[in-house]
């Protein structure tokens, strides 16, 4: 009896912890069990098969030795870097557009932004077929007369790696707009007022008073497009497939060719691990200066 | 006589101004409206696409409307289009992203809410770092830990099931539907909870009767931004199934990639279509929750 109400004390007072333990030990293990488990695999010469005796960083000399991998991270910069400025540059123009007072804002809000409910896979399908030489775009355009116009950039190794551009600034700068919305709307009405009063032009207000006060949600953008970025794989698998050739791999492709269709255990876990460690690089900071901020 | 004169120049001026107002608010919505075409092209191009016979495709433009419509594409693309050897359509496909996505919300939104509740409300020593490394967990590139996952996934006998990628969606989702609770269950004064244990309520009873009927918008956001995640999923899908157990998205690629026969773009236009169905609808119907999910998502402030 007594042993029976001492048992449910001490449950009723560790029950929040017993609780949250089973998810917390699912992520310890699932999460940084297995990034230890990559780690440890890129430090071994595992092919086909983990093996499990250090040797050092062979696996990363062979990987930066490889062309492939060396165009993988080529592609890496370009996408990333077109993909996160045109996304942002766009995101503002049609945040700041929508923002005049729009009557039909709520419906065009709504087109900008539906691509980013669909699949990756859908986006790149759909792109290849708009973008494939033969019978989309060069096509129509030939059609309207203009015989010697090509527009063969799906299939041309040096300009694939902008269709994938153009296909994933399709699909995000709707969700950057509404980031930056979010950001315009949040700025104080007052201080907007205050400048309108003083003749202080529009364009003006925006470019000194508005657009630096949304300083933070310019960083989130840059963060969320960034992980985006180095994630990229659905859509150029629906894309491109990675080509012609390994035209258009990106990291991520190239760690799940390695993988799943060259059975090299060894590369695909040192091409993870340099995946992880930039975005450790960028979302660990982050991550922490929020949740600092959050905690004052 | 100066007053007469500013006073006629600021008519005059008025005037002037609002000309150009007008002008530059149809530029405005002529702007807005080419934007919108832009986002809608390739949805427009998709539809029709979809509609037209192969004989019109390749005559006709891109962008025309389809001359004859016919809905071949579409009943082929849902029940005997080929994904590799198998010719059955995305039926099959749609069903088995339907029995993993559904699961898998339920499971990794119960999970999420108690998760959350705990770390908002019932502080202990250490919650805080707790949170912090399942928060990072959900940043992390998924490449990292596929190899091996699919070693424990054979070794638990889930290797290419369903059960299996349940499992994966869960695992990989409860670090954001943790985030979405908790950050929602913070704002939640504390002595609610003081005052209810004074009464004699329990851990589960508070959440269950002050708790839960309090937390109808989030559930919204975390169904649907775990519903939208898990469908739209094709790295987990591509290396976690196999023949049988495919999600919608895998079966897609391997429609547009067949190689046997024909290439039938009305087939893969309706294909995609199909496997974006649900998520479009989802927004569409739930728009507002689902923008509030991405924004949380992404900003944590």
């Amino acid at each position: 009896m007594k042993g029976a109400s001492i048992m449910s004390e001490w449950l009723e007072r560790h029950i929040p912890k017993l609780v949250l333990a089973p998810s917390f030990a699912a992520i310890l293990l699932f999460v940084y069990g297995f990034i230890a488990w990559t780690g440890w695999v890129s430090l071994t010469r595992s092919r086909l098969l983990p093996k499990y005796d250090i040797v050092g960083f062979i696996q990363y000399d062979r990987l930066f030795q490889s062309p492939r991998w060396d165009t993988a991270l080529n592609n890496l910069y370009v996408f990333g870097g077109l993909f996160i400025v045109i996304s942002m540059a766009l995101g503002l123009l049609l945040a700041i557009l929508l923002d005049q007072k729009i009557r039909t804002e709520g419906v065009l809000r709504t087109i900008y932004l539906y691509p980013m409910a669909m699949s990756l896979i859908v986006t790149g399908t759909a792109w290849k077929w708009i973008l494939n030489p033969g019978l989309g775009v060069e096509h129509i355009i030939r059609g309207w007369g203009f015989e010697s116009f090509r527009f063969d950039w799906l299939v041309n190794p040096k300009f694939a790696i902008y269709t994938v551009v153009i296909a994933g600034v399709w699909q995000a700068s709707g969700f950057v707009m509404a980031l930056f919305l979010a950001g315009l709307r949040s700025v104080d009405e007052e201080i907007i007022k205050a400048a309108q009063v003083d003749g202080i032009p529009t364009a003006r207000i925006y470019s000194a008073i508005i657009i630096p006060s949304m300083a933070p949600i310019f960083l989130s953008a840059f963060i969320v497009l960034m992980h985006l970025a180095i994630k990229s794989f659905d859509l150029v698998i629906a894309l491109t497939g990675g080509g012609p050739g390994y035209a258009t791999d990106l990291p991520a492709t190239y760690m799940y060719a390695l993988a799943f269709s060259r059975g090299d255990i060894g590369q695909a876990a040192s091409s993870a691990m340099v995946m992880m460690a930039v975005v450790f690089a960028i979302v660990v900071p982050y991550l922490y200066s929020e949740l600092r901020t959050r905690n004052e | 006589m100066s007053d007469f004169t500013v006073a006629t120049q600021a008519i005059g001026s008025r005037r002037q101004g609002n000309v150009k107002r007008i002008a530059l608010r149809w530029l405005l919505y002529v702007l807005l409206c080419l934007f919108a075409l832009y986002y809608l092209l390739p949805l427009f191009v998709m539809i029709t696409t979809s509609l037209k016979s192969l004989e019109e495709i390749r005559t006709g433009s891109l962008v025309a409307l389809p001359r004859e419509i016919t809905f071949d594409a579409w009943s082929t693309a849902w029940s005997s289009a080929c994904t590799g050897i198998q010719c059955e359509g995305l039926r099959p496909f749609f069903w088995n992203s339907i029995l993993i996505a559904v699961p898998a919300v339920v499971i990794s939104t119960v999970l999420g809410a108690l998760n959350g509740y705990v770390i908002a409300q019932w502080r202990f020593r250490g919650a805080n770092m707790i949170f912090s490394l399942m928060l990072f967990g959900s940043f992390i590139p998924f490449q990292v830990v596929i190899l091996p996952m699919a070693r424990v996934l054979g070794m638990m006998g889930l290797a290419g099931t369903i059960p299996g990628l349940i499992f994966v969606h869960v695992v990989y989702g409860i670090g954001f539907t943790t985030l979405f609770f908790r950050n929602y269950y913070v704002t939640i004064p504390h002595e609610l909870v003081k005052a209810a244990k004074v009464d004699g309520a329990g851990f589960f009873r508070i959440f269950w009767s002050i708790f839960l009927p309090l937390s109808l918008p989030i559930i919204v956001v975390t169904v649907i931004w775990q519903f939208t995640q898990i469908w739209n999923d094709f790295l987990f899908g591509i290396s976690f199934s196999q023949a049988g157990t495919q999600p919608v998205t895998v079966a897609l690629n391997n429609i547009v990639n067949s190689t046997t026969g024909v290439k039938a773009y009305n087939v893969d236009m309706a294909a995609a279509i199909i496997a974006a169905l649900p998520t479009l609808l989802v927004y569409v119907v739930a728009g507002k929750y689902f923008i509030r999910g991405l924004t949380a998502g992404s900003v944590k402030g």
